[in-house]
């Protein structure tokens, strides 16, 4: 077995991305995530990749957009605030049916908000983002050793459906360390016949394009998109079921949440109280049929989120509002305890 | 066994440092760890702490806001730590920096003069490992054994010849009576 080294998350992310034969990386410095950008520059000129710090977040993912169009790995990366510059860019790549990585270490918000970590992007990663009909596969990792999975991951969705993906981190994952295997990745390059490489007078040329004027056009290649997503949504859903054979309540809760969640189920379970998790690995496509599954054995849902509640609302439409869902959370860059989580957890059995 | 640390003093003062080498040393021998530093505007002279954890089962929440062991290398860390700690945590002061004792009574508190025994020794940016040193004597957390190991990951290459004076701080922490 490969060795285990003890690594930022961050940096975990930088070096999976690497192995995953990603050798473009644009990017603008914004806390918690600069490691990224830091590590990249160090290595990416030494193994003949490109490491580019833009002038801005905008310029940054436009140079994912080109570069994804010629064909190769490309990623960038930012927090919160960079991210919601990056949407337009992000839109034009979905619109042209482009594979490439952004990742989202989150940050409280909105505005500039704070440099603390925070999941309230949850709307703007899972529900579109920028303009348009569109979604990314959005993964949201719960440790280091997923942050580097998740990101070979990522880059082997985008490229198998020619769509971009999102790692959706916090500032806790990215800044922690925890031990980690680095992944060894089957560097096959993936073929991509409709790159714009070039037609060297033989072959019709590639276009690139999201822009359709003719509406009927523009209509038929949302829905051919929108074919792919029920494939995605079919094939690509991924989550971890904790304690839920004979769970009578069920925590559902993704990354840094799900971690703190877990010391709360586990501390219940002690009281006596049978409780279980969801943790959604995919947000979108989100984990619907196992929260429908489990509003038939559970008798509520608690959504635990650093946000004012973005989730809660998938957790309703899944279980269809069956079972009441609780929220516990805190925002702004404040970290949820497992405390407040158990006390919420006493709440929902008292309902 | 779970093993809950904070570790919190002044920036510069090799917080991170000493938390990243409990992390390692913890990972060679074969326990679940994780460390997570505070993070923001932080620089020389402002707060700093990290949280690292040592578990024989898979880490859950890696932040700690109940230690088992405070290592507090001044005055406003001790101030903010003292009441979060367990019944029964040890905790670790650096009595050079910290003048006052600590008010609880369900603790147990070791006074270190770890700023001044650096400085005498010729080592004075190493109070943390000196602390960390009698951290290790006095809750067997991890082995004084392999110490070379662990720093070995957290000294860069490039700085090699410190890793015989980190030697001599832990060491001379580990043998402090006091």
């Amino acid at each position: 077995m490969a060795e285990k080294v003890l690594m930022k998350g961050n940096e975990a992310i930088a070096e999976a991305a690497i192995k995953a034969g990603c050798r473009h990386y644009f990017g603008y410095p914004i806390t918690p995530q600069t490691e990224i950008a830091a590590y990249m520059a160090k290595r990416m000129p030494k193994i003949g990749g490109t490491f580019l710090q833009a002038e801005s977040e905008i310029a940054a993912i436009n140079m994912v957009y080109g570069v994804a169009s010629a064909g190769f790995r490309v990623m960038t990366s930012s927090s919160s605030p960079g991210v919601s510059l990056k949407q337009e860019g992000i839109s034009y790549i979905a619109g042209s049916d482009l594979p490439a990585l952004i990742v989202n270490v989150q940050r409280g918000g909105p505005g500039l908000g704070g440099i603390q970590p925070s999941q309230s992007d949850y709307f703007q990663a899972t529900k579109g983002g920028g303009h348009g009909d569109y979604h990314l596969i959005v993964l949201a990792p719960a440790s280091v050793q997923e942050m580097a999975d998740l990101t070979v991951k990522a880059f082997d969705l985008a490229d198998k459906y020619r769509c971009p993906a999102m790692l959706l981190a916090d500032g806790t994952m990215g800044q922690m360390m925890e031990p980690v295997v680095l992944p060894e990745v089957d560097t096959a390059p993936v073929e991509k016949p409709w790159a714009v490489t070039g037609t060297k007078n033989a072959r019709p040329h590639n276009i690139i394009n999201s822009l359709y004027l003719k509406p009927d056009q523009l209509e038929k290649t949302n829905f051919e998109r929108y074919e792919k997503y029920r494939q995605i949504e079919e094939n690509e859903v991924m989550y971890e079921s904790f304690m839920m054979e004979d769970a009578e309540y069920c925590v559902v809760a993704f990354g840094i949440t799900a971690r703190i969640s877990k010391n709360a189920v586990i501390a219940a379970r002690k009281k006596g109280i049978k409780v279980g998790m969801i943790r959604p690995i995919t947000l979108w496509p989100f984990p619907t049929d196992a929260i429908a599954k489990a509003a038939e054995q559970v008798k509520g849902f608690l959504s635990v989120e650093l946000s004012m509640g973005q989730m809660i609302e998938d957790v309703r439409l899944a279980s269809g509002c069956r079972r009441p869902v609780l929220l516990c959370n805190r925002t702004g860059g404040m970290i949820v305890s497992p405390e407040e989580v158990l006390a919420k957890i006493d709440e929902l059995v008292a309902l | 066994m779970l093993t809950q640390i904070l570790i919190a003093g002044f920036g510069g003062q090799g917080v991170l440092f000493a938390g990243k080498f409990l992390a390692y040393k913890g990972l060679f021998e074969n326990k679940e760890v994780s460390w997570l530093p505070s993070y923001g505007p932080e620089m020389r002279g402002g707060t700093a702490n990290c949280s690292v954890i040592l578990s024989d089962d898979p880490v859950g929440s890696p932040i700690v806001s109940a230690p088992d062991v405070l290592i507090a290398m001044n005055l406003p860390s001790l101030d903010k730590y003292e009441d979060a700690c367990v019944p029964g945590a040890k905790l670790f002061i650096d009595e050079t920096l910290i003048a006052r004792k600590i008010a609880r009574t369900d603790v147990d508190a070791y006074y270190i003069p770890a700023t001044k025994m650096a400085k005498d020794a010729g080592i004075p940016t190493l109070a943390n490992m000196i602390m960390v040193g009698k951290m290790i004597r006095e809750t067997g957390t991890v082995s004084f054994e392999g110490m070379e190991d662990a720093l070995k990951k957290v000294v860069s290459a490039k700085h090699a010849d410190l890793l015989e004076v980190n030697l001599k701080a832990i060491r001379a922490g580990y043998d402090y009576e006091g």
